[in-house]
């Protein structure tokens, strides 16, 4: 496999100059007082600034390693510290946002009230973006008054993301955010993550169950396996930054695909 | 492409089509009443039906004309009393429901009441309440309200509960503190819930007032239907019955005016 580098799943305890972005450390999680184990022992460090995407078999815990991360469920086990800080406090210091499957519009509100909504509760946060250029970042320029109601799913997606922005998260988490859309309409919204993930500079995780969209879009493939949920492999995806959709139809990134798949039916 | 989907915008009709559409629109229904008062009137000639057993539209027609002064009298009492009660019923039934969403144990102590309150039958209370409160506005206003009271609080709880788990999730990662996810989008999810119930209250209420008025009342609607109809007073007592009816589409309307101002948006959760 020459277009993959291999880590080591278990985090490397020696200590780097640069925290990363999220660090999570030997982390278990259940559900029903202990009698599910949703994650077990898991340990990944995410490098400051990169796209890592996460990719497994339904019921390996993907979600909810993103849920334990933003603070939605509590961690039965270990730890994790987002730059820096406890799940909580992260949360509080408005430090990650969440785009949900759902967009999770609130339907009487506007395009643009959607996406001020971040900046009207739990005290608002310090830095914010101006609303109608992050709408304008998501290509939704002239529709800010829109109900949700009157936008086609793709572009209630993109109000969900430009409000996930809104807060100038150092960490955005994505949640399947495109699971419901069609391919065509996910295609597009991949390339235009990619944009903004380069713009911005953000640390994106991102749940997918997509094969092709996790080594499209990531820098980093977290691979989870299930019953119960662990980690499988945190692999560097040797592709440029910049990708166009024509790059899956290359070797290179065939390989990777491949390669992902293969051990995706090792899980 | 789905992305470029956009809601087409309507184009303002001249306004004579819109006249007449309004009109092909409506014309059956208009149709089938003009049909029902023609054949009403022709059974009463055909079978020279006695006017105090069943007068004919244009007698009763002509009731409306002579006792214009008597209605009009009466129609106010009981439009106040259905109003009042209206709004006092669904108040409490509102801020109840309010409670209940944020304590549990408030619901599961006092809904079971109002389910019991639920089941007496108004006309049963109706006199309990005249002997207490005596022959005046407030024994009609309370059953006014007691009948809007109970759709309200259920669905008012259904509403209020009907935000979907994503939504308090993202208020959580949010921060948003309980009033505000109350404020900015409980409130808000429940209206359509809210607004069902209040087209329920809307013609109910008047029922209420009118059964009130029967109890022990010597005004109002319901008064005026119980006099005329024990001095075999049957045109007036037609006229009385459509008058009430009346009162209770004009508050329908008013509700669903309300309605489409307060709600102008559609749920987009169907993907």
């Amino acid at each position: 496999m020459v277009a993959v580098e291999q880590h080591t799943a278990a985090g490397n305890p020696a200590a780097t100059p640069d925290p990363g972005a999220i660090r999570v450390d030997h982390l278990d999680v259940t559900f029903a007082e202990g009698t599910v184990v949703a994650l077990k022992d898991v340990s990944v460090e995410i490098p400051q600034g990169a796209f890592v995407t996460i990719l497994g078999p339904s019921g390996c815990g993907k979600s909810t390693l993103m849920r334990a991360i933003a603070d939605l469920v509590p961690a039965a086990r270990g730890a994790i510290d987002v730059q820096g800080q406890s799940p909580r406090d992260a949360r509080a210091d408005r430090n990650f946002s969440y785009v949900f499957q759902d967009a999770t519009l609130l339907p009487w509100r506007t395009a643009l009230e959607n996406v001020q909504l971040p900046l009207e509760v739990g005290g608002g946060g310090d830095a914010h973006a101006d609303p109608r250029d992050l709408l304008e970042l998501v290509g939704l320029k002239g529709r800010e008054n829109a109900l949700p109601y009157e936008l086609s799913g793709g572009m209630r997606q993109r109000v969900a993301i430009a409000r996930a922005l809104v807060t100038k998260p150092k960490i955005l988490l994505m949640d399947e955010p495109f699971g419901a859309l069609d391919e065509i309409t996910r295609d597009k919204l991949n390339e235009e993550v990619l944009r903004i993930w380069r713009e911005t500079g953000t640390t994106i995780l991102f749940v997918t169950h997509s094969i092709p969209e996790a080594a499209f879009l990531g820098q980093y493939v977290l691979m989870l396996a299930a019953h119960p949920g662990r980690v499988k492999e945190f692999m560097k995806v040797e592709l440029p930054p910049e990708r166009r959709l024509a790059d899956r139809d290359t070797l290179e990134f065939v390989q990777i695909t491949a390669h992902l798949r293969k051990l995706l039916e090792e899980c | 492409m789905a992305e470029a989907s956009q809601i087409p915008m309507p184009v303002p009709a001249p306004r004579m089509s819109r006249v007449l559409d309004a009109a092909i629109d409506r014309g059956p229904a208009l149709a089938a009443v003009a049909g029902l008062l023609l054949l009403w009137q022709g059974v009463v000639w055909f079978f020279e039906v006695p006017e105090y057993m069943a007068p004919s539209p244009v007698a009763v027609l002509g009731a409306f004309q002579d006792n214009a002064g008597t209605l009009w009298l009466n129609f106010w009492p009981t439009f106040l009393e259905a109003a009042l009660g209206f709004v006092a019923g669904n108040l409490v039934a509102i801020l109840l429901a309010v409670w209940f969403v944020h304590n549990s144990t408030a619901e599961r102590a006092f809904f079971p009441i109002a389910v019991f309150v639920n089941t007496i039958p108004i006309i049963a209370l109706a006199p309990i309440l005249v002997l207490i409160f005596g022959n005046g506005f407030a024994p009609k206003i309370i059953i006014a309200g007691l009948i809007c009271f109970f759709p309200t609080l259920v669905n008012m709880v259904r509403g209020l509960k009907a935000v979907s788990p994503a939504t308090l999730d993202l208020m959580r990662v949010l921060s948003a503190s309980n009033w505000e996810i109350f404020w900015k989008v409980r409130l808000q999810s429940s209206l359509p819930f809210l607004f069902a119930a209040l087209k329920i209250a809307s013609t109910t209420c008047v029922i209420g007032a009118i059964v009130a008025e029967w109890i022990g009342s010597n005004f109002g609607l319901g008064a005026l239907i119980i006099e005329a109809t024990f001095n075999f007073r049957s045109p007036l007592l037609y006229a009385t019955v459509f008058t009430a009816a009346l009162l209770a589409v004009v508050m329908f309307a008013l509700v669903s005016f309300a309605e489409a101002k307060l709600i102008r948006w559609k749920s987009s959760d169907i993907h």
